[in-house]
């Protein structure tokens, strides 16, 4: 009997070990409604987690989510904090020297004006951006002035108080925003920034990359990736 | 948490209230204040021990001991919080990743840096990759105490250091005359002495520890001023079952309450031990309160 259940016990332990190599750890901000936030009972939510989710689920992996700040979440993935950056990050060519990219899960999202009124110059006025996003790096190569904030949130606060005139971010955030807030208005201009976004992994990790490709192909194949596009409002869907 | 809360869309006023602050995002807020007094009730004695050693070594009669007691002092307290927090923290990690891969992985023939990334085999990942939220959160939170002790034990250090030269001479050489070794006349006339003078300084170390809590998000610790932002944020009925406008300023007022009252309680106690440590002591507080009438 005793023999049993030792043995018993190393198989459970076995078998706890080869599974748990698959672990993988999945970073976002938890900031950036609808492509992730943290909802009601305190855990990330939105396009991406259920993205994630079955994307993990394809890949066979056990996946875990962790929050991070947008400031550091690069840093902390090269630092092997978590594996995998899943947070509504374009792919951009500066982003790529230091981390690599799997293919992209969504078609680039036109960038947005909103402001308090619909009579901004937003070629010289001051915007407002989210730091190390693609839409501030255009700004700051533009004739109009910048100030950059942590947080999504704090660059609408901005135009709230007249800090700035306009914020400029994606359109699937700016829209969901301006609906429910009447004083906001979307302006016409529009931009079209970035390759889409796309996860980024360590440039070490080529196997990880390799895997998620897999699955992505496998959600662009059958719909699914599509159908989550729609659900969540995050702009055109893939041919 | 209620039972009348499953639709929070047709509840008005206090029963609103009562279901808003009751939800899991909530209960995380409320848990990171128990993180924050938790990481004060550590820190505080740890950095204690770190001043207390560093302040002993500073003044240390071997020239190696002495050196790396000035030195730890003098480079801890002349970098800034926040690049120290930044850089140390990763660098710790760091450390720590690359003695376990030295000991665990032998056989590993890449190497550790390749380009920006930092790789060590899996064994070696600290905390390993395939533990739970709760392990990763509770080194983050160790890293956090370590590095608060490493930095306020520097100044706790030199407070202390202070302290020990302020203790009057006459003290020590009647210790001397009474035929007691240096070590004895340390830790039975100079240690219980010096508490007095090491007071104020700590008191200011104390309550600025307190109120430097908020950089534990540096460290990936989601403490309250963490909750604070992202509770009272602006949130969209798309996503959540209880919208409402830019609220941060009301959960930072809560904030602010709460270190005022907590820096308050501390007060009242550093005076009640202040008039404890003063008592019997040859300074002009101890004098007062031998002369008072009982």
């Amino acid at each position: 009997m005793k023999k049993l259940v030792l043995a018993t016990c190393a198989l459970a332990l076995s078998a706890g070990m080869t599974m748990a190599m698959d672990v993988v750890r999945m970073g976002t901000e938890g900031a950036y409604p609808p492509w992730n936030f943290i909802n009601d009972s305190g855990e990330v939510d939105g396009f991406e987690r259920e993205l994630g989710d079955e994307l993990c689920k394809r890949a066979e992996l056990t996946c875990e989510w962790v929050t991070n700040e947008w400031d550091s979440i690069i840093p902390n993935l090269v630092s092997g904090n978590y594996d995998v950056i899943i947070a509504g990050m374009s792919i951009t060519d500066e982003r790529d020297e230091v981390i690599d990219f799997t293919q992209n899960y969504s078609v680039p999202d036109p960038t947005l004006y909103v402001a308090l009124s619909g009579d901004v110059d937003v070629d010289k006025g001051v915007i407002a951006t989210q730091t190390g996003t693609i839409q501030a790096a255009y700004i700051a190569d533009s004739d109009a002035t910048l100030v950059e904030f942590a947080t999504p949130e704090e660059t609408l606060a901005a135009v709230r108080n007249g800090e700035a005139d306009a914020v400029f971010a994606d359109a699937s955030f700016l829209e969901a925003v301006a609906a429910e807030d009447d004083s906001l208005v979307v302006l016409e201009k529009q931009v079209l920034l970035g390759g889409g976004v796309g996860m980024g992994v360590r440039e070490s990790d080529a196997e990880l990359k390799a895997t998620f490709n897999t699955a992505i192909d496998s959600m662009k194949a059958d719909g699914s990736l599509n159908a989550l596009i729609t659900k969540w409002e995050i702009g055109s869907t893939f041919e | 948490m209620f039972s009348y809360c499953t639709d929070p869309s047709t509840l008005e006023g206090l029963t609103w209230l009562s279901c808003y602050l009751t939800t899991g995002k909530h209960a995380g807020f409320y848990i990171s204040f128990g993180t924050v007094l938790l990481l004060l009730a550590i820190t505080a004695p740890t950095a204690l021990a770190f001043g207390f050693a560093g302040a002993t070594a500073a003044r240390s009669r071997l020239w190696p001991i002495k050196w790396i007691g000035k030195t730890y002092i003098a480079i801890v307290r002349g970098v800034p919080d926040i690049a120290f927090f930044l850089f140390f923290v990763i660098a710790l990690d760091q450390m720590f990743e690359w003695a376990r891969h030295k000991i665990k992985c032998p056989d590993w023939d890449q190497p550790i840096r390749q380009g920006n990334d930092f790789v060590v085999c899996q064994a070696a990942k600290l905390p390993l990759g395939e533990a739970p939220q709760w392990v990763h959160e509770t080194y983050g939170f160790f890293l956090a105490v370590l590095t608060f002790a490493i930095v306020f034990g520097a100044f706790a250090a030199n407070v202390l250091f202070g302290a020990m030269r302020a203790v009057p001479q006459g003290q020590l050489e009647t210790a001397e005359a009474y035929g007691m070794s240096r070590r004895q006349t340390f830790w039975r006339i100079l240690v219980p002495q010096m508490w007095v003078y090491a007071l104020p300084g700590l008191s200011n170390l104390w309550l600025v520890l307190i109120k430097a809590t908020p950089l534990l998000f540096l460290l990936g610790v989601e403490d309250i001023v963490y909750w604070a932002r992202e509770l009272g944020g602006t949130k969209l009925s798309r996503f959540t079952e209880y919208p409402h406008g830019d609220w941060r300023m009301w959960y930072f007022l809560v904030l602010l309450v709460f270190y005022l009252c907590f820096t308050k309680v501390s007060e009242l106690f550093i005076e009640r031990l202040m008039v404890k440590l003063t008592h019997g002591q040859a300074t002009t507080g101890g004098e007062t309160q031998r002369k008072a009438p009982v």
